[in-house]
């Protein structure tokens, strides 16, 4: 079973690990599509609904005394009903500085709506994918008996992949591993070629997967190695978490529409604007396909039953989308383009920290400098200034625009022309929406042996925060070391231990640790300690260290050691080891995310 | 509860894995289609209309197409999507074209979605309108009408006027909640 758990959108898709290893089929999911209906679709909106009182409980085939609804019924209200619907949980479990245990979803959560931290978010929808997966296709057989495949952003980091295994398990998920979206997707293409992808990459080939989503956006490379005269894909970088998709052009539209409506004299209301968002994501499909019309109307439809008379009427032109989709969000920059950064007001509401820059291209620009150091001499004509792709594999709804793939790949090509590159090429895509799910089962085929396997590892490096001895400066904290815990690229299965470096920690108490993370420093080894790592790393969620208090007396000072391990599951585990063990093997666990990270004075 | 039949929610279990039995299983599909053919008048059951499952729609029993619940239930995602029932409720005479024009968008695009969702609406005849076609004798009367000069035997020569419409595929929604049957929109009230 591969599950997309996405950010705006879950899928489900099976396939057999013996016998016929059929291409993974997406699996229809049951869910509520309105208070009194049930009905199986592919795709399982990431919405979860707490109904009034007086609405009464839901019934749903698996039970008949619902308290929460997930799925389609969910995303309806949430324009109708926002205080009582959470969305985009998914992106509150990336959220580095929430403590992601915390109830505190719906953010604006009505006075008598529970609400739920992004774990039980993520468990929420897993619950109901397993629950309805048992009550649909599994005809009565549970989901947590099967192989599952599980899919997380590549820029997760540990603590919200460690999060969303931990949701996964409460849901009973048991033979679980994760698995990188851009991986999946390269995955769902290997399977849509069959034998016929040796043919068309070679060895030194870098394959793009851009992948834009409803509300995230995600870049990763592929390198195409040799490997003992086979190819072999490896997973050579990753880009940052962008709160930044498809959601985001639809409203940027909506509000264009809206000006002009209300140029005429018509305020909009919040039930309006979500209606208007809608009529804007239909218009902007129909403008951005293949031989569309030079303009389309959009149409708010009254909110009450005389459907004439009150309903307001504007109009979207080609030449507005390509103004605001296409040179908003895909603007033909230069490859030095930096994204703007919007200046930190002193007192941010709490809310997701959303990319102050909208526009992908220049998003994508920053990701291929970033990660110019990436070891392309097998490439051959490997440009210096950036990460130069020879591919590119689009994924997300958005692409299912020819306009939008067609924009980022030319400007793409103009950054590669402008340094010698060759012109890169798109792949074409298995399923723009499904892919993501449909190559998470693929993989599990892949795991027994079938096919090709992309080599990855970790996709950062991780950093403990260290205080440097240094003299007290009133006012100031002392100066913050980060010493290098587990390497970039560390296998599943595999673990390193840091050599010499010493913690201490006193036992009985909760030791906090500052921790950060880099997805591009890839030399770095066990041991390597860095200056101010605020200035290289980007800081994560803090760790801490419990010694109990066994054996040994309380506020005694012990000397201990780090050890890295990537689970079989795909999540990274921190352990403490001391120096004088008092038992054999004797080490303790340690805590990612234990709370939210202080806020930035 | 009535003791000789099965208690309501117990009913509705066992209709919902008849459901899934009969979408994911041809064999006993085919049983049930059988056992749902003979002509006694089907009782609304909640939670398995027959129109909702692909399984039984492959062989037409009349008396589940025209069950009330599932007309109701196709004029209700009609007006979901489509406002469908506010429009045709509304007295449009005193509108101008453009006006009917600009709202008539909104109703075709949400009836297209639901008809493009629930049924898969395909044309019997694939040659284009206004053409000559010959059709071999013994053809299915209930998918093409002959008008005109009808008369004589064997082949028919005629030209194709209309291409004919028919729902290759029948998938509603299952409707759990029998009270709520005839609402098509419930009233909204915001607080």
């Amino acid at each position: 079973m591969g599950i997309d758990l996405g950010t705006t959108h879950c899928a489900l898709a099976q396939s057999a690990l013996e016998g016929d290893l059929a291409s993974p089929r997406p699996e229809p999911i049951l869910q509520l599509v309105a208070r009194d209906r049930v009905d199986a679709q592919v795709l399982l909106p990431s919405f979860i609904y707490a109904p009034h009182a007086s609405e009464g409980s839901l019934a749903l085939p698996w039970d008949a005394n619902a308290a929460l609804a997930v799925g389609q019924y969910a995303r309806r209200r949430a324009a109708e009903s926002p205080g009582r619907v959470v969305a985009s949980s998914k992106s509150w479990l990336s959220h580095p500085s929430v403590d992601r245990h915390a109830a505190v979803l719906p953010v604006s959560a009505a006075e008598d709506v529970t609400q739920i931290s992004p774990v039980e978010a993520a468990f929420r929808l897993l619950d109901h994918l397993s629950e309805a997966w048992s009550a649909g296709p599994g005809a009565g057989e549970r989901l947590g008996d099967q192989e599952v495949i599980l899919t997380v952003p590549a820029s997760f980091d540990a603590a919200a992949r460690e999060c969303t295994v931990e949701a996964a398990l409460a849901a009973g998920l048991d033979q679980l591993t994760l698995l990188e979206e851009p991986q999946a997707a390269f995955y769902a293409w290997l399977d849509q070629r069959g034998d016929a992808w040796r043919s068309e990459l070679a060895v030194g080939d870098l394959v793009l997967v851009v992948d834009v989503g409803g509300g995230t956006s995600d870049f990763a490379a592929i390198l195409l190695a040799e490997q003992e005269g086979n190819l072999e894909p490896r997973r050579v970088a990753v880009g940052q978490h962008l709160l930044l998709g498809g959601d985001n052009m639809d409203l940027a539209l909506a509000h264009l529409v809206r000006q002009k409506l209300e140029a005429q004299g018509s305020p909009i209301d919040a039930w309006q604007l979500s209606a208007l968002t809608h009529a804007a994501r239909d218009a902007k499909e129909a403008l951005l396909s293949a031989g569309a019309p030079d303009s389309v109307s959009v149409v708010v439809p009254s909110r009450g039953s005389q459907l004439l008379g009150g309903s307001l009427r504007s109009t979207l032109s080609r030449a507005e989308v390509q103004t605001y989709v296409l040179d908003g969000f895909f603007p033909q920059v230069p490859w030095q383009q930096a994204p703007r950064q919007r200046p930190r007001t002193a007192l941010r509401q709490r809310g997701l920290p959303y990319a102050d820059d909208p526009a992908i291209t220049t998003q994508l620009a920053s990701f291929l400098r970033g990660h110019h150091g990436v070891r392309t001499a097998e490439a051959g004509a490997a440009a210096p200034q950036f990460l130069a792709p020879t591919h590119v594999l689009f994924n997300g709804g958005v692409f299912r625009s020819e306009l939008l793939r067609t924009r980022l790949l030319d400007t793409l090509n103009a950054w590669l022309v402008d340094v010698g590159a060759a012109p890169a090429r798109a792949l074409p895509s298995a399923d723009y929406d499904l892919a993501v799910a449909r190559g998470a089962s693929y993989y599990g085929q892949v795991r027994r042996g079938r096919g090709v396997r992309v080599r990855g590892g970790t996709a950062q490096a991780f950093y403990v925060g260290i205080e440097s001895p240094a003299p007290a400066v009133p006012g100031m904290d002392p100066p913050t070391n980060a010493l290098c815990v587990a390497p970039f690229g560390m296998e599943e299965g595999s673990r390193v231990a840091l050599p010499e470096a010493e913690l201490a920690v006193v036992v009985g108490e909760s030791v906090t640790f500052r921790f950060f993370g880099s997805s591009t420093r890839r030399d770095d080894v066990a041991g390597t300690l860095l200056e101010s790592p605020e200035r290289s790393l980007d800081e994560l969620a803090p760790i801490s260290i419990t010694l109990p208090a066994q054996g040994r007396s309380p506020g005694e000072l012990v000397a201990v050691t780090l050890e890295a391990v990537i689970t079989e599951v795909g999540t990274l585990a921190l352990f403490a080891r001391p120096l004088e063990p008092r038992i054999l093997d004797e080490h303790w666990k340690v805590e990612l995310s234990v709370r939210s990270r202080a806020p930035a004075p | 509860m009535n003791t000789e039949t099965l208690a309501w929610w117990s009913r509705v279990g066992l209709a919902f894995r008849a459901f899934f039995r009969i979408l994911f299983d041809g064999r006993y599909a085919s049983e049930a289609g059988r056992a749902l053919t003979p002509s006694t008048p089907l009782v609304p059951e909640p939670g398995a209309r027959g129109a909702g499952n692909p399984g039984a729609a492959a062989c037409p029993p009349a008396a589940e197409v025209t069950a009330p619940d599932a007309a109701v239930l196709l004029l209700s995602l009609l007006q979901g999507e489509g406002r469908f029932v506010d429009f045709v409720q509304q007295d449009i005479a005193g509108f101008s074209d453009t006006e009917v024009g600009s709202v008539a968008r909104v109703v075709h695009a949400g009836c297209r979605k639901v008809l493009r969702a629930h049924l898969q609406i395909e044309p019997i005849r694939g040659e284009p309108e206004g053409q000559p076609v010959t059709l071999e004798p013994g053809f299915d009367p209930s998918r093409v009408k002959l008008t005109g000069n009808v008369a004589g035997t064997g082949r028919v020569h005629g030209v194709l006027r209309h291409r004919g419409w028919q729902a290759a595929d029948v998938h509603l929604p299952t409707l759990i909640d029998r009270g709520a049957s005839r609402v098509l929109c419930p009233a909204e009230v915001e607080m």
